[in-house]
């Protein structure tokens, strides 16, 4: 499936241009997180490599094929998760169910990821009387559980206190490390140096810059990746 | 593993419940019963309480239940024509007789007269109480146009009052919009006209007799001949509409004009009146 | 006026306390009636609603509107077009439906299946908005979506299923012209109430009126009542 390759991609909506003009390649293994103001366009961007939106012009490829979502090879995760209103195993297995798994093995898998997040004793509970933190580890875990190759996570932490944030971002290193790519916004710098390996700069639609985490926290080389770290809190 | 189970399957079994249960629950309303006739009568019949007397002794010996949709004599005639009755049980001659020429009755039977009565305010703005000329106290209330509530409706009622409007040389439609008033509406709903509006109007006694809310009202005009209300009823003919149901309708028809039908029909009384008078031949 | 609602009320009173069998027989055949209506009504209505909630098409604001219109559709307009389908002489005559249960559960179903259908629409479509990408993210179908949903407004729409009931058990014109107000048979408690308005007795036309109304206000506030328990379990 990877690498997922952007050609010439522009996204214009209400007569403006949120994306423009963007190329890239993004390859397998490494954790990919994308920076930038807001409005600069992440989650339009996102949005457009998972396929929930279609570009206004230009091409998204996914090896080969191209604009599949929902495949569940594929994932995402929003800033506020959306539970439906029923147990947090069965939103678990909602989802396996829609990708086509067999009853039992949606129930195996589920039963596992809910597990492995720590919420096992909560399976019963309804989904939407869960706390914050505990709803987002939930659409993680129904994420996860799809076992896609690509996960895209949009400001997953942007609403958690301290110590779910910390909970959640353990459970996105695991993710990563049962192998699958990690694609993800965030406001946080703190958190994209934890989990980030490379950082893509996004700056009024297009790509500002690209690199290695460390480098580009050490030695920004566009004038908008300088901007933007001398703007930001630490 | 069974744990997890019974928490997807909760909700399921209700689900299941409610699609059983359904289909029995329905069942009764979309199969009636077999044995039954539908007659087309006139809401006098009906809203006097004649049937509620009557129909429970047929019923009893025949063990045919009958259903009255009560209408208007002229509605109670299109019905009829249109097959979505087996028997009619109605009051006007006229139209009673142009139905069977049409060939859409087989035989028609006298069943019991009664007759119509002018009810009017106590007040009596027209001057007519006590009188026995029922042309006169309608030309009376033309002429000082005192209001007067008609059907309207081309029931057998109305059908009578405009007979007597002719009759009397006088065409209350001028009055319309003014002191005539048409409510297009059943025997009760125009009583309960008049008795707002303190208004004259030709009823037949029956409905008069069982009818609560009077107000003001009295019955000023009675026993003129031309008040004369004739019954009749009739077997829908079978050659025009194949499904009538010719047994069990004549059974009726024939309890009906029989010796214990008549009496039956006599028996019923409002505070010792009787409302119905037999005279099939 | 003071006078007949006091006659009225203790009417109602006295027709409750003696369990009148009369009564308890119409009552019975109303709420059957208006059960069936509302249980096809909505058997069609709900998936409408939902999937002119969530799918894209043209056409699809003028149908939106035209559906709003149905709401009102006159009683009475809708009686005499079922009587004449259902009548000797109307193309369904041979069903020999006309002035049965099952005429006035037509007629009924036909008059509240708009309703259901519009007010779904507005509560799926309120509940779209927040779920569409999530559910397009896990690769839902219409069809998957709109299931989902239904499921998901469940508490919402047991509100818009109970409106529908409402109107029809308290549609009178409809059921009058196809059921016929046949004594024992199609009389229900409006054309009850119409017949005893009609005998002048408006006590007790006021007195059924009363139990009608009761039925309806306590079926709706059982309804608010699990609406809310369940919301504060479920969320």
């Amino acid at each position: 499936m990877l690498p997922l390759i952007l050609e010439n991609v522009s996204y214009t909506a209400g007569g403006r241009t949120l994306i423009n003009d963007v190329s890239f390649e993004i390859g397998a293994g490494t954790r990919t997180v994308i920076l930038g103001a807001n409005g600069a366009g992440k989650s339009v961007l996102m949005r457009l490599c998972h396929g929930l939106l279609r570009p206004t012009s230009g091409r998204v490829t996914w090896y080969g094929a191209s604009g599949t979502s929902g495949s569940g090879r594929q994932a995402m995760v929003f800033q506020r998760p959306v539970l439906l209103r029923r147990s947090a195993l069965a939103n678990v297995t909602y989802a396996l169910k829609l990708a086509g798994l067999p009853a039992a093995e949606s129930l195996r898998r589920a039963q596992v990821k809910l597990d492995v997040v720590g919420m096992a004793q909560l399976a019963a509970h309804p989904a939407r009387v869960l706390s914050g933190g505990e709803q987002q580890r939930l659409a993680l875990a129904r994420a996860w559980a799809l076992e896609p190759e690509v996960l895209f996570l949009d400001e997953p932490t942007a609403n958690l206190d301290p110590h779910a944030t910390r909970h959640i971002e353990a459970v996105i290193n695991a993710i990563h490390e049962s192998g699958t790519k990690i694609i993800m916004t965030t406001h946080s710098l703190g958190q994209a140096r934890r989990l980030g390996d490379e950082i893509l700069l996004m700056s009024g639609g297009q790509i500002a810059e690209r690199a290695p985490v460390t480098e580009f926290f050490s030695a920004p080389q566009s004038e908008a990746a300088r901007e933007f770290l001398s703007g930001e809190l630490p | 593993m069974n744990d997890f189970q019974k928490i997807l399957n909760k909700n399921r079994c209700l689900l299941g419940f409610l699609l059983c249960a359904l289909p029995g629950f329905f069942a009764q309303i979309a199969f009636p019963q077999e044995r039954h006739i539908t007659v087309a009568s006139t809401t006098s019949t009906e809203q006097s309480g004649l049937f509620k007397h009557l129909l429970p002794v047929f019923e009893k010996k025949s063990a045919i239940q009958v259903r009255v949709v009560a209408l208007g004599t002229g509605q109670a005639l299109d019905m009829a024509r249109r097959g979505d009755a087996d028997v009619v049980f109605v009051h006007d001659r006229e139209t009673e007789e142009k139905f069977l020429a049409d060939g859409f009755g087989v035989q028609r039977f006298n069943v019991m007269y009664n007759d119509f009565v002018l009810i009017g305010p106590r007040s009596d703005p027209a001057k007519i109480a006590g009188g026995k000329d029922i042309l006169a106290a309608l030309k009376s209330i033309a002429t000082t146009r005192a209001p007067f509530v008609s059907r309207g409706d081309k029931s057998g009622t109305h059908a009578a009052e405009l007979r007597l409007w002719k009759l009397a040389g006088t065409d209350p439609l001028s009055g319309r919009g003014s002191w005539y008033r048409e409510t297009g509406s059943g025997m009760g709903p125009s009583l309960n006209t008049a008795s707002a509006m303190n208004a004259y109007a030709i009823t037949d006694r029956g409905t008069w007799l069982a009818f609560r809310n009077r107000g003001e009202l009295a019955v000023l005009v009675e026993g003129d001949q031309r008040l004369f209300n004739q019954y009749g009823v009739m077997l829908v003919n079978p050659a025009k509409h194949a499904h009538v149901k010719k047994e069990l309708g004549q059974a009726f028809v024939d309890w009906l004009i029989s010796a214990e039908g008549q009496k039956t029909i006599s028996d019923y009384k409002i505070s010792g009146a009787p409302l119905f008078f037999p005279n099939a031949q | 006026m003071v006078n007949d609602f006091a006659a009225a009320l203790s009417e109602a009173l006295r027709l409750i306390a003696s369990a009148d069998a009369q009564l308890a027989q119409i009552v019975a055949l109303s709420v059957r009636v208006s059960l069936a209506a509302v249980a096809f009504a909505a058997l069609a209505a709900l998936p409408l609603g939902a999937l002119l909630a969530i799918t894209r098409f043209p056409g699809r604001q003028a149908l939106v509107a035209v559906l709003n219109a149905l709401m009102g559709l006159p009683p009475v307009v809708v009686g005499l077009m079922i009587y004449l389908m259902l009548s000797r002489a109307g193309p369904l005559g041979q069903f020999g439906l006309l002035f049965t249960p099952a005429a006035m559960v037509i007629a009924q179903a036909v008059l509240i299946t708009p309703i259901i259908a519009a007010l779904t629409r507005q509560v799926i479509e309120d509940a779209w908005l927040e779920y569409a990408e999530q559910l397009r993210s896990l690769g839902a179908s219409n069809t998957d979506a709109a299931l989902t949903l239904l499921w998901d407004t469940r508490f919402a729409l047991i509100t818009v299923v109970l409106a529908g009931f409402g109107r029809a058990a308290a549609e009178v014109g409809a059921v009058m012209i196809v059921g016929g107000n046949i004594d024992g048979v199609t009389r229900v408690m409006t054309t009850a109430i119409a017949l005893e308005t009609s005998k002048g007795d408006l006590p007790l036309a006021l007195g059924l009126g009363m139990v009608l109304l009761a039925i309806i206000v306590g079926l709706n506030l059982l309804a608010h009542w699990v609406k809310l328990s369940a919301q504060r379990r479920y969320g």
